[in-house]
């Protein structure tokens, strides 16, 4: 499936966004955030950016206080994924403009449909920041 | 605005000024951040849903949607229980919404929510996602709504839905031919859901996608078939799509698409010979040409993987591995580097080798990640060549690691060199010296397998066993070592080696001050255990010495006491070593600290006396009964005193020098690893009598205790040379009936072959009699040979010591236990005497590693005891004598006490005689 599941925590641990592949109990998704963001949090800089957790292979990158984290198969491209990550904060950045974690949390809608334009089924099929953010465009001018 | 109510009674329906003054998500979103304490946000969101509850059910769709995103919101960031009925069914009823942005959030709802639990309810939706994906009129809008339907088929929701996904597959297809990346993502979803129901109708316009010139559904449709041919599923089918695909690996610009097509291949080439050849060129091409680091990596990939024949494919990819390696600034690809430097097979081996330098240097970087990879490199490239330069490395690494990656490296250098009987190992007083360094790292948790590791070197490798017990020391006299509990392990091991080989010691006298310091009182009981039962050994060996000694100064003159005419006729050593022993105690000087004088007998009978005395009223029986042993053996040295006031007291004498010899006899013979499977040999006595029903048994017998040691069960084993040497001497002694005993029931015993001939051969563990001379068998024989033919003084190029190796047991040993399972009918009673074995002695067959040479022997001085020492103290019995029913004088609790006795009978009638 290569993707996993997409999420965004902050420091203090809270969910920002989440986003799975795949079947999980709202109690199962708790506990492996919990787990996840422990172990990511407690890496320092000079740390690759590639956790192993139970059956996923956790590639995560920081951007201020946020952490963005994408379980993945273990035959995933680490790499290609990091690439995932960073073109997705690009866009976010071309929409909301310097865009932070307030942004995030008051337009979750917005970031749940452009992450739905990249990707579908757990595979990246859009990367033309453009093509992502047309849809959210039209919707906003219609509106 | 309008105050929550309570949440069990029902809600009243929404009016008029709950729309008016609805709460937007953005208020909620405030309301949430105003308190950010737990219990603020546990009460925001209850009030949230209590609205939501009944804003939900209104008649108005703006009302509605926004109660809806608001849910929406809460579950997804896990506030709310996510896809429950309430958020299911208004998605649903809003899917069916004309306007636009409610569709959005409906659908958007739908594919966060949709669950099994509410698959009652998907009925419902199919209609209408048929009428939305197919065409209309207005064609703005339709492009963005059939967008969302697809995008609903292609979540999680559609997964656990096959029907749904088989009755819509028919409107995908115009989807699919347009190119709509949506669509592929969905016909993926559907097809890898229900195979058999969509495959015939999808597949054909999905491969055809493959041709699209457009790069978003390339790429879409690369992902797709990369998805459907992972693993579980076959490749095979995918095969006649190569021509396709190779296209796409030629022409693609896209490097997630070409990723994709790279890991299809990688599955495909496998199962078709000349698709590897043909690959080969463009992957090569790509690997140098791209820039992007993740295709580089992939092509890297693919080629280890899937073409590791093609040579010149692999030296390009290696030379790209070490650029990964090379890059100091990124964490990242010198992670990846080391993970394609664990891909590489044994072909390519010496490029792993040449990488050795960054892989030692990356066992100390800052990432985990990075650390473990180069530990697991460093033991793939470990051979007999270079394990000490690699496990010295490594263990001194450890000491300046932190304490998890410390323990990682430790148990990885333990697990190698003990691999397959320490086949690695050619040196092991090299060995044994490290293993005693890692006992000493402050981290240590290993405690239990460098213990076992030492005991076991021991009784394998008759060579190790001076450095054995002079690392042994080292380990006993430092008192700084007996408050780490970590260590108790490496310490249990380093006393039963002191004293078991006690021999070799230099020093005996400081080995009892060192076994017996106040300190000793911090360690665990099990350990004191084996610390009493090592200084029994230790005062065994030196008494036997000084009462040849004294017979001989009786006799001939007195000046025999002199150190130098120390004869030691059962001393378990050879003549070299007795040589080197009498080297070590007649320095010059060193008169006083002779351990065999009478000064030292008397001080160490006193520290025993004094240290052990309060243990016989222990609680832990395991010391108890062993202090109790220690403490009645040194009872009857006492006679000492008198007999040094009174020398010509022959009867007196005489009988404390049988005693003496006796318990020497019984600690010289040799213990051996024994093969699991040798019990099988053991047939059943005639005369044992076993009860017939087990099942009585359950009452003594806790759980925990039957468990069987899967790794090596270890009884004494009486060595040729003590026997021959002995039986001129002793001829009613009981080695010789030991011999006799042999020969009358040969079969319980291993058959020693060239062992009984060659006293001085140390007992052949592999079976000479067996078939199954394999060839490790033989391998071990030709290692025997060698040390004769080298000489064991030519230190710089010394031959491996033989190392006692056992039948069957390989790397799989473990698997032994479970494999061997005796069958009933062709071992006659063997297996229950095996079992009635076990559960009688639990201890001595499942006993921790450390534990268990002594543990096994322990059983003949326990019934030695129980019938002489304990019962009848001041009268011992000449010998060991063990009767063969001695019922009445043992305490026999237990019902099974017949049974039990006969079983002690004929497991001590191995050594001892009636």
């Amino acid at each position: 499936m290569g993707i996993r599941f997409v999420l965004f925590v902050n420091k203090q641990g809270q969910t920002r966004l989440a986003q799975y592949y795949e079947h999980l109990s709202i109690d199962e998704r708790r506990a492996l955030e919990g787990e996840i963001v422990r172990k990511c949090l407690a890496r320092t800089d000079q740390q690759c950016s590639f956790v192993e957790h139970r059956n996923y292979k956790v590639v995560y990158r920081r951007y201020a206080s946020l952490f963005f984290l994408v379980g993945v198969d273990n035959d995933e491209n680490e790499l290609a994924i990091l690439e995932f990550i960073h073109l997705f904060v690009e866009t976010m950045d071309r929409h909301f403009g310097n865009v932070c974690e307030l942004d995030i949390m008051f337009h979750l809608e917005k970031v749940h449909f452009m992450l739905e334009e990249m990707v579908m089924n757990g595979c990246i099929v859009e990367t033309s920041k453009q093509n992502i953010l047309a849809p959210i465009q039209l919707m906003e001018k219609s509106s | 605005m309008a105050p929550a109510p309570p949440a069990a009674t029902p809600s009243p329906a929404p009016s008029l000024v709950d729309t008016l003054f609805q709460r937007s998500l953005d208020d909620l979103v405030k309301s949430l951040r105003a308190d950010p304490s737990a219990a603020g946000e546990s009460a925001a969101v209850s009030r949230a849903l209590s609205e939501i509850h009944r804003e939900i059910r209104g008649p108005d769709a703006a009302t509605k949607a926004v109660a809806l995103q608001k849910l929406t919101y809460l579950s997804s960031l896990h506030f709310a229980p996510v896809a429950s009925h309430p958020l299911a069914f208004p998605a649903i009823e809003l899917l069916a919404a004309p306007l636009l942005p409610h569709k959005r959030l409906a659908y958007l709802a739908a594919s966060l929510s949709l669950h099994p639990a509410s698959l009652s309810l998907l009925p419902l939706a199919t209609h209408q996602l048929h009428k939305d994906l197919s065409p209309s009129n207005s064609v703005a809008t339709s492009h963005h709504i059939s967008a969302l339907a697809l995008q609903l088929l292609a979540s999680p929701a559609a997964a656990v839905t096959p029907d749904l996904a088989v009755h819509l597959a028919h409107d995908l297809v115009p989807h699919l031919s347009r190119g709509s990346p949506r669509a592929i993502a969905a016909a993926a979803r559907i097809i890898a859901a229900s195979p058999c129901a969509a495959a015939p109708v999808l597949f054909k316009p999905l491969a055809a996608c493959l041709a699209s010139p457009d790069p978003p559904a390339s790429t879409a449709v690369a992902a797709a078939f990369c998805e459907l041919s992972a693993p579980p599923a076959d490749a095979a089918p995918f095969l006649p799509l190569a021509p396709d695909l190779y296209n796409l690996l030629t022409t693609s610009r896209s490097n997630w698409a070409l990723i994709k097509v790279l890991k299809v291949f990688a599955r495909l080439a496998p199962l078709e010979s000349r698709l590897a050849a043909r690959i080969v060129d463009p992957v090569c091409q790509l690997l140098v040409r791209s820039a992007a680091m993740s295709l580089t990596f992939e092509c890297i990939r693919t080629v280890l993987t899937a073409l590791p024949a093609h040579d010149a494919a692999v030296h390009l990819a290696i030379g790209k591995a070490k650029e990964f390696l090379a890059a100091e600034d990124d964490p990242n690809l010198r992670y990846l580097g080391l993970l394609v430097l664990g891909m590489l097979g044994p072909a390519y081996a010496s490029a792993v080798h040449e990488c050795r330098g960054v892989i030692a240097q990356s066992l100390g970087d800052a990432d985990s990640n990075i650390r473990r990879e180069a530990l697991q490199l460093m033991m793939g490239m470990i051979d007999d060549n270079n394990v000490m330069d690699i496990a010295g490395m490594l263990v001194s690494r450890a000491a300046k690691s932190d304490p998890e990656f410390a323990n990682d490296i430790l148990g990885a250098v333990l697990s190698a060199c003990g691999r397959n009987v320490y086949e690695l190992v050619s040196d092991f007083d090299w060995y044994v010296s490290l293993l005693t360094d890692m006992g000493r790292n402050l981290h240590c948790a290993q405690g239990d397998e460098i213990g076992r590791q030492l005991v076991d070197v021991g009784l394998r490798v008759q060579d190790a066993r001076p450095e054995l017990v002079h690392s042994s020391r080292t380990l006993l006299i430092d008192p700084a070592l007996l408050g780490n509990h970590l260590l108790s392990p490496v310490l249990s091991a380093a006393a039963w080696v002191s004293g078991e080989y006690v021999n070799f010691t230099k020093d005996p006298v400081e080995l009892v001050e060192a076994l017996l310091q106040p300190r000793a009182s911090l360690l665990p009981m099990s350990v004191r255990a084996v610390y009493i039962q090592a200084v029994l050994k230790v005062i065994t060996f030196c008494c036997n010495p000084y009462f040849e000694r004294l017979s001989n100064s009786s006799k001939e003159v007195p000046v025999a006491l002199n150190g130098l005419s120390i004869d030691r006729p059962v001393s378990g050593g050879s003549e070299a070593q007795i040589g080197s022993g009498n080297e070590q105690i007649t320095v010059p000087g060193m008169m006083e600290k002779d351990p065999f004088s009478h000064k030292s007998i008397v001080h160490m009978i006193n520290l025993i006396e004094t240290t052990v005395g309060p243990l016989v009223e222990c609680n832990e029986v395991e010391v108890l009964e062993r202090a109790r042993n220690l403490i009645s053996f040194v009872y009857s040295l006492r006679e000492i005193q008198e007999l040094k006031e009174n020398k010509f007291d022959d009867e007196k004498h005489n009988r404390l020098k049988e005693l003496v010899k006796n318990m020497q006899t019984v600690f010289s013979q040799e213990i051996g690893p024994v093969s699991l499977n040798a019990q099988e040999k053991v047939s059943l006595p005639d005369d044992l009598v076993l009860n017939e029903n087990l099942a009585e048994l359950v009452d003594i017998v806790r759980e925990d205790d039957t468990i069987p040691s899967s790794s090596v069960v270890f009884y004494p084993r009486s060595r040729g040379s003590v026997e021959t040497r002995d039986e001129p001497a002793l001829s009613l002694g009981s080695s010789s009936l030991l011999s006799d005993h042999r020969k009358r029931h040969g079969l319980y015993y291993l058959p020693t072959g060239k062992a009984e001939v060659e006293p001085a051969d140390y007992p052949h563990a592999n079976d000479p009699l067996l078939p199954a001379s394999n060839e490790s068998a033989l391998d071990d024989k030709s290692k025997i040979i060698q040390p004769v033919i080298g000489g064991k003084k030519s230190k710089a190029v010394k031959s491996r010591p033989k190392v006692v190796k056992l039948d069957g047991e390989d790397f799989l040993s473990s698997m032994v236990a479970s494999a061997s399972v005796p069958k009933e009918d062709s071992l006659s009673g063997a297996p229950k005497l095996v079992f009635l074995f076990a559960v009688l002695f639990p201890r001595d067959i499942a006993c921790r590693h450390q534990n268990a040479p002594d543990a096994s022997r322990a059983t003949y001085v326990t019934a030695a005891a129980t019938g002489g020492f304990r019962m009848r103290p001041a009268g011992l019995p000449i010998g060991f004598g063990f009767r063969p029913s001695p019922t009445d004088e043992l305490e026999a609790p237990s019902p099974l006490s017949a049974a039990r006795t006969s079983v002690y009978c004929s497991i001590t009638s191995f050594c001892f005689h009636g």
